[in-house]
């Protein structure tokens, strides 16, 4: 009942974040002086096609930019009726891509899904890598097990992520014929989703998360090490040991336990870090992820693009905030129950 | 496992023979460390802080530091008909032994018990390890030991997670563990030294009282004798990985062959018979008064629409400290005294219409409630203050130098030369050598570490100290040492003491006067000899009763330590403190108050 209470009130607060969150996407887009259209319009007036410069005039219109700033932010959240009536972000219209001359929805429609495919399984990879690895480590501590997952970590932190790429490939490639480049066969782009693609995705799938999570991976499994160290020296393992428990149970039910928040309370900071982090890879990758069409749109003022792209990622974190709250309510009686956090 | 308790009279259940355990390659911490223990037996292991007390307990069941090796000896253990070398015990059958045969008490029961998983789970575990009981069964029992370990209302205790608990409440969930699959050999280390004094008497009393239905041998671990004394049948005393004198308990109390028992009985704090009668000054002259003063803390609520809780730690306190006089104030943690050491030195502000009032030996009175800038400058320069902990009051990155001068830097007073001249005087004060300016605190002792605390406040000629329970973290022996250095310096310097303690004995030691606080309230207040010749309120009495004597023949009245420190509301109706009707505090003779209606 009380961890109902909680979420509710996590969920208003999410809500509100995101309110605020669009205010302030809305208003750096549309910082630098002029827009996509204007501009478009004087280049299409110095070189004197009327039917481009009408069509421009039209969607101008259309997308209310001749609005003052506030009236326009309205509008395209969908507080404000517009020249069709309410229909922006909450009706479910994303805007128009003024760059790819389409609806957003359109250009983010599948990499959307494929983006959360791609960072989700990457942070699955880090979850499961980092915490035996990480265990391992702290149990036995200043061992060749501890040396040599600090070293692999090591080199994952240091390599960096598109040239792993670009290695990942070749040898994939050469010794497992591992599909180079996309995230699906060529000929299922655009196709619906039947068995085949599926496959397809899954195999392509698999360099991608790896490049994506090593990094990831490997400090997160230093932070374990490190926290479950400082566990190890509490008292309370020291009692579980008098009480008679077998050592390795003993890790898993009390110093994993503590040492987990920290780890859990990355999931919300980990999904956004990840999706930036892992447009460069999806440049070089070549995968169709929401990555590059972000740098484009950024670069070419394109803003409904860029704003709901964005407004996209901060959804996520605040998912991801969302979840790893709920996590550590249900995992720590302290948080749960307002104890101190001692 | 639960071994029938056999009866062998002539056998010891536990006898250790010859244990020498060393880091390393160096000299070997234990020595030949030897001891029998019988069943229903008590043996007191006594000794200072790395006299290797704990290491010897914990070889019992290997629960030892990983460099730590054992070079010869053996751990006799009699179970049954077996008999067996516990040394060499591995795998399942150390783990048997471990919780089964040998339950272990620690010292810090909020660290000891881990803060994820509910006191009924942590319990329960004990039983789904050693027993083959069905998880319903468990439960049943587990319910049972908690009501037997007097935690009233076991039901809400097993749901309970023990940062819900009071610290006394905790040891004794530890306590339900240790004992509830019946164990034949109990060790506690330190097991009430993180209590406060009447928390103490009633675990102990609790500990005394399972031995007498079970049957088990104790080994206690211990730095104070006044807990041997009431606890103990056999005692060996340590000192530096030996064991110096062993033997049943009346005679080495009382005739210690030994010189380091001798010692240590010495210091082992005592709450006098009669303390000196000490002339009080026609007309006093206060350094510090407090009048009225009330402190509530408001807690914000967890949720943004609750309303905010406010707590009062203090209540309608009037003190006076009187110039180059010791006032203690006494009481249990949560009493409220450390909110009046730091609303003295005017580091906290009282609730609106309180007075607090510090007059320097030259110049005029300031009020703490509304100091100025130039006034807090000044008044901070002749107010100063010894903490509790010395191992984390100390900034261990820097020098002794560094700390000592940064008081002086900070109010810009003297040249680099003054102050290094300063720091060497009263280095020489405090008893430490001015070549240790150069150290770092990890150099130092606990007892070296608090003079270096106590010399950081002297550096800026205070007049005025609030010593917040500085002894508290030391051992017995050195814990005497700080009280004379503390009454040398009042004598040298004229200083005024706020003394926070709460232990009565220290406080018999050094205070002229003395307040009990509970809940927030001052109960009783007067001359120190009046109040321990002649103790009014049911707390005080408690208080004094509660302390342990290194004396079997002064053993603790633990009924009047139930009938004074258990709920305030179940006082006898004259004390009684209700909820917005306080009892006025009325004078008994002379300067000596008591909290009572009538």
């Amino acid at each position: 009942m009380r961890l109902l209470g909680y979420a509710a009130y996590k969920l208003l607060s999410m809500l509100v974040t995101l309110l605020v969150v669009s205010v302030l996407v809305f208003t750096i887009i549309n910082l630098p002086p002029g827009d996509y259209l204007s501009n478009q319009i004087m280049e299409l007036q110095a070189t004197g096609q009327q039917a481009g410069i009408a069509k421009a005039e039209f969607l101008r219109a259309e997308y209310s930019l001749d609005q003052p700033l506030w009236r326009q932010y309205l509008i395209w959240v969908g507080f404000a009726p517009g020249p069709n009536g309410f229909y922006g972000l909450l009706q479910g219209n994303f805007g128009w891509s003024f760059e790819f001359d389409q609806p957003v929805a359109d250009i983010v429609g599948e990499t959307l899904w494929l983006t959360v495919l791609v960072n989700v399984a990457a942070i699955l990879f880090v979850y499961v890598v980092a915490l035996p690895l990480g265990v391992l480590a702290a149990a036995r501590a200043r061992s060749w097990v501890d040396y040599s997952t600090a070293l692999v970590g090591y080199l994952g932190l240091a390599t960096p992520n598109f040239l792993l790429a670009l290695v990942l490939f070749y040898y994939g490639h050469k010794y497992l014929d591992l599909p180079i480049g996309g995230l699906m066969a060529p000929e299922f782009v655009g196709e619906a989703m039947s068995f085949e693609k599926l496959r397809s995705i899954l195999l392509h799938l698999i360099i991608p998360t790896f490049v994506v999570g090593t990094a990831g991976a490997a400090s997160m499994m230093q932070r374990l090490r490190a926290n479950m160290l400082d566990e190890l020296s509490k008292p309370y393992v020291e009692t579980a040991l008098a009480k008679g428990m077998r050592e390795r149970k003993m890790l898993m039910k009390y110093p994993l336990r503590v040492s987990l928040n920290p780890f859990i309370a990355d999931i919300g900071t980990l999904l956004p870090a990840m999706i930036s982090g892992s447009v460069l890879v999806s440049v070089v990758l070549g995968l169709q992820t929401i990555g590059p069409a972000l740098l484009t749109a950024l670069k070419t003022q394109d803003q409904f693009l860029a704003a709901f792209i964005l407004m996209f990622v901060a959804l996520l974190t605040l998912i991801g905030t969302l979840i790893s709250d709920m996590l550590l309510a249900m995992l720590d009686p302290r948080i749960r129950i307002g104890g101190p956090r001692k | 496992m639960t071994l029938p308790h056999a009866e062998k009279p002539n056998l010891p259940v536990l006898s250790v023979r010859n244990l020498s355990i060393r880091f390393g390659v160096s000299k070997p911490v234990l020595q030949e460390v030897f001891f029998d223990i019988h069943h229903g037996e008590t043996l007191a292991l006594v000794g200072e802080s790395g006299s290797g007390k704990t290491l010897s307990c914990r070889a019992i069941i290997q629960l030892l530091p990983k460099a730590a090796e054992v070079v010869s000896g053996q751990v006799i253990y009699r179970g049954g008909d077996a008999e067996c070398d516990l040394l060499k015990l591995a795998g399942k059958p150390l783990r048997r032994l471990r919780g089964g045969c040998v339950s272990m008490i620690f010292q810090e029961p909020m660290r000891s018990l881990s803060p994820l998983h509910t006191i009924g789970n942590q319990v329960g575990e004990m039983l789904a390890l050693h027993s083959e009981l069905s998880k319903p069964a468990r439960r049943q029992k587990v319910l049972e030991t908690l009501a037997r370990v007097g935690l009233s209302d076991a039901e809400r205790a097993y749901k309970s997670y023990p940062f819900e608990m009071s610290g006394g409440m905790r040891q004794r969930a530890m306590i339900a563990m240790a004992i509830i699959t019946e164990p034949e050999i109990l060790i506690a280390d330190e097991p009430t030294t993180a209590l406060d004094v009447t928390t103490q008497a009633t675990v102990l009393g609790l500990l005394k009282d399972l031995q007498k239905e079970t049957g088990m041998a104790i080994v206690l671990v211990t730095h104070d004798l006044g807990v041997v004394a009431n606890m103990a049948d056999k005692i060996a005393v340590m000192e530096s990985g030996q064991i110096v004198e062993s033997g049943p308990i009346a005679p080495v109390l009382s005739a210690p062959k030994h010189s380091y028992t001798r010692k240590l009985i010495a210091a082992a704090p005592v709450i006098p018979e009669a303390v000196a009668c000490k002339p009080e000054a026609a007309e006093p002259d206060y350094i510090l008064t407090m009048r009225n003063v009330c402190k509530s803390f408001s807690l914000r609520a967890s949720k943004p629409w609750q309303k905010a809780t406010t707590i009062t730690a203090m209540k309608e306190i009037n003190l006076a400290v009187t110039r180059g006089k010791t006032l203690a104030v006494v009481g249990e943690s949560g009493s409220g005294k450390t909110t009046c050491g730091r609303i003295a030195l005017g580091a906290m502000q009282p609730d609106e219409g309180g007075e607090v009032h510090y007059c320097p030996r030259s110049g005029e009175m300031v009020e703490l409630q509304h100091l100025d800038k130039r006034q807090r400058c000044a008044f901070q320069q002749k107010a100063q203050m010894v903490f509790q902990d010395p191992y984390s009051t100390l900034n261990p990155r820097m020098r002794v130098r560094e700390a000592l001068f940064e008081p002086m830097e900070i109010h810009k007073i003297g040249t680099p030369a003054e102050r290094e001249a300063r720091a060497c005087e009263i280095l020489g004060w405090v008893g430490l050598k001015p070549d240790m300016l150069d150290r770092y605190p990890h150099a130092f002792s606990g007892g070296q570490r608090q003079r270096l605390s106590i010399a950081r406040a002297l550096m800026m000629k205070p007049e005025f100290l609030v010593c917040d329970e500085p002894t508290s973290a030391l051992d017995v022996s050195v814990q005497e040492q700080v009280l004379a250095l503390l009454r040398d310096l009042q004598a040298r310097l004229g200083l005024s003491y706020l003394f926070i303690s709460h232990d009565l004995a220290v406080v018999a030691s050094i205070a002229d006067s003395v307040a009990v606080m509970r809940a927030g309230v001052i109960v009783e207040q007067g001359p120190v000899d009046q109040l321990f010749r002649n103790p009014l309120h049911p707390y005080t009495k408690a208080l004094i009763a509660a302390h342990p004597e290194p004396d079997v023949h002064r053993p603790m009245d633990l009924n009047a330590v139930a009938k004074g420190a258990g709920s305030a509301a179940g006082w006898p109706e004259e004390f009684r403190l209700t909820e917005g009707k306080l009892p006025p505090l009325v004078t008994a003779e002379g300067s000596h108050l008591v909290r009572r209606f009538g």
